[in-house]
């Protein structure tokens, strides 16, 4: 079953940068889905339109159902819980303890008086200390974010997502800034996340082999178009050409001499 | 030799001084303009220096310690309204920064607004700020602190919303993505990320409070300034150089205090 739908998306920023142009495509429960383009092909604003930190100008966007272009305040709020969000730049409070970010992804589960507080339950703090063992990062959680290195750090903020118990996980560049080993790590992790909690997850991603190694699918942007959808055994170089425009450079590709 | 003419060659055309050059010039001429136009004279300044040297004797060699002890009442008079209009002050700055920040300001005219009267706040010296609830209040040192407090909240405020247009965007963004609240966000991705620097800023205008409420004593608002007013008004200056040996320490103190508070804070 569908549990997203785009449907003839467009975005135009104020400064005139059409961003997106009537992108339309579904994803089913528990797939593993990497969006590939070059910068600037609109893979990120495609990712922050789904979870509306980008609003969209036309079309739809129904997750499980309902449409997050028309939903405010509290729907929102809840339908954004329901979706957990990893950056390139992690975006870790560095000052606050690891368990600390990481129990800001129960933050919806509450009243935002109780949020505010610090009133946090005994289970929302299980939920935390599980979602950091899945990472295998159980250890650092007290201490602050500012001490853990770039693949550490990138853990955590999985794991803050994962404490959101998300139905659809969104990774956008997830390992742009990090070194060859962690960057196997962390998409490691996705994928096992993928696969042992059935969370279903879509990630940009800049290198194309790694998009064709951990994905089953594909999507593929060019100038703010879907020029390729489709499964990842697929994508040959006229393909890759047809979403690039040319021939891929070295730096587009992570390479076999990276791979452990 | 000849890799060195081709450098040269490569070599961009050099940038244009003219522009430093010029401003060099224009701040030698704004300081000359402002000397003249205040009658600075150095032959004033070093043919009057043994008269200043004799003042300093006179405060300081010796002062009178045995005035000491009718000073230190008033001198924790003047901490506890420094303290209580930093503390107060400090507290009404919060909300008054948050929507000053135009980077988390929710509505564009309600920060203009409030930068605005931040501006106004500045403006007007904290003597002035005395004088006007002295005359509301009556003279003593409740004055003193509305004055301070409102001296307080226009420095932190200040200070504070800067510090807040400052914070790593990033935070906010991923609890917004985690479908957190106005509230929730303030709370886990703002407060951490300006603490540090807020309290370190309540701490300096603590500092700085203490002075000032030496001078605010000459318009009656209580506390060490109005032994000033006595002391000097009757050329008692080793008297006045015990009151500027006394709030020397206690600004040392509280200086140490607040390196040792930020130091761990930080």
């Amino acid at each position: 079953m569908e549990l997203l739908e785009i449907k003839h998306i467009s975005k135009v920023y104020p400064n005139g940068v059409r961003a997106l142009e009537d992108v339309s495509f579904t994803v089913e429960k528990g797939e593993f889905v990497s969006i590939i383009g070059l910068s600037g092909a609109g893979k990120s604003t495609l990712l922050r339109s789904i979870n509306k930190l980008v609003e969209i100008s036309s079309g739809e966007i129904l997750f499980e159902g309902k449409n997050i272009a028309l939903a405010r305040g509290k729907d929102l709020r809840l339908m954004r819980r329901d979706m957990g969000m990893v950056f390139q730049s992690f975006n870790l409070v560095k000052r606050s303890k690891v368990i600390t970010n990481v129990l800001a992804g129960r933050i919806a589960y509450h009243s935002s008086w109780r949020s505010i507080l610090g009133l946090f339950p005994k289970e929302d703090k299980e939920i935390a200390f599980k979602a950091l063992q899945r990472v295998n990062i159980l250890e650092k959680s007290y201490s602050r974010a500012d001490q853990l290195s770039g693949g550490q750090m990138q853990r955590v903020a999985i794991a803050r997502s994962l404490a959101q118990e998300p139905k659809l996980l969104l990774a956008d560049e997830p390992v742009a800034s990090l070194d060859p080993l962690t960057t196997i790590q962390v998409m490691d992790d996705l994928k096992r996340i993928n696969r042992e909690l059935g969370i279903t997850t879509l990630v940009n991603l800049h290198h194309v082999d790694l998009a064709l190694k951990y994905s089953s699918r594909i999507i593929g942007l060019r100038e703010g178009r879907l020029v390729f959808d489709g499964p990842a055994k697929d994508v040959d170089d006229s393909i890759l050409e047809l979403i690039y425009g040319r021939q891929l450079l070295s730096n587009e590709i992570f390479g076999e001499e990276h791979e452990q | 030799m000849n890799s060195d003419r081709h450098l040269k060659e490569l070599l961009p055309e050099k940038p244009s001084e003219l522009k430093r050059n010029l401003s060099i010039f224009l701040l030698i001429s704004i300081i000359y303009a402002s000397g003249s136009f205040t009658n600075f004279s150095l032959s004033k300044l070093l043919g009057n220096l043994k008269e200043g040297a004799d003042l300093l004797d006179r405060m300081f060699f010796p002062p009178d310690f045995a005035y000491a002890k009718r000073l230190l009442l008033p001198m924790l008079e003047t901490i506890q309204i420094s303290f209580v209009g930093t503390v107060i002050g400090s507290f009404f700055a919060i909300p008054i920064a948050v929507f000053s920040a135009r980077n988390i300001s929710a509505n564009k005219s309600v920060g203009v607004f409030f930068r605005l009267f931040l501006n106004l706040f500045r403006t007007i010296p904290a003597l002035v700020f005395a004088a006007f609830f002295a005359s509301v209040f009556g003279f003593g040192s409740f004055s003193g602190m509305m004055a301070l407090l409102v001296f307080t909240i226009g420095l932190v405020a200040k200070l504070t919303y800067e510090a807040i247009e400052n914070i790593d965007p990033g935070p906010l963004e991923a609890l917004t993505a985690a479908g957190a609240g106005q509230g929730a966000i303030f709370r886990y991705a703002i407060v951490p990320q300006v603490l540090p620097q807020f309290l370190s800023y309540v701490l300096y205008s603590f500092e700085i409070n203490i002075r000032a409420s030496a001078v605010l004593g000459y318009v009656g608002a209580g506390g060490i300034g109005e032994y000033y007013d006595r002391t000097l008004s009757f050329l008692k200056y080793d008297k006045a150089g015990t009151i500027v040996l006394l709030t020397f320490f206690v600004i040392l103190a509280i200086d140490l205090i607040s390196a040792r508070l930020r130091a761990r804070l930080i």
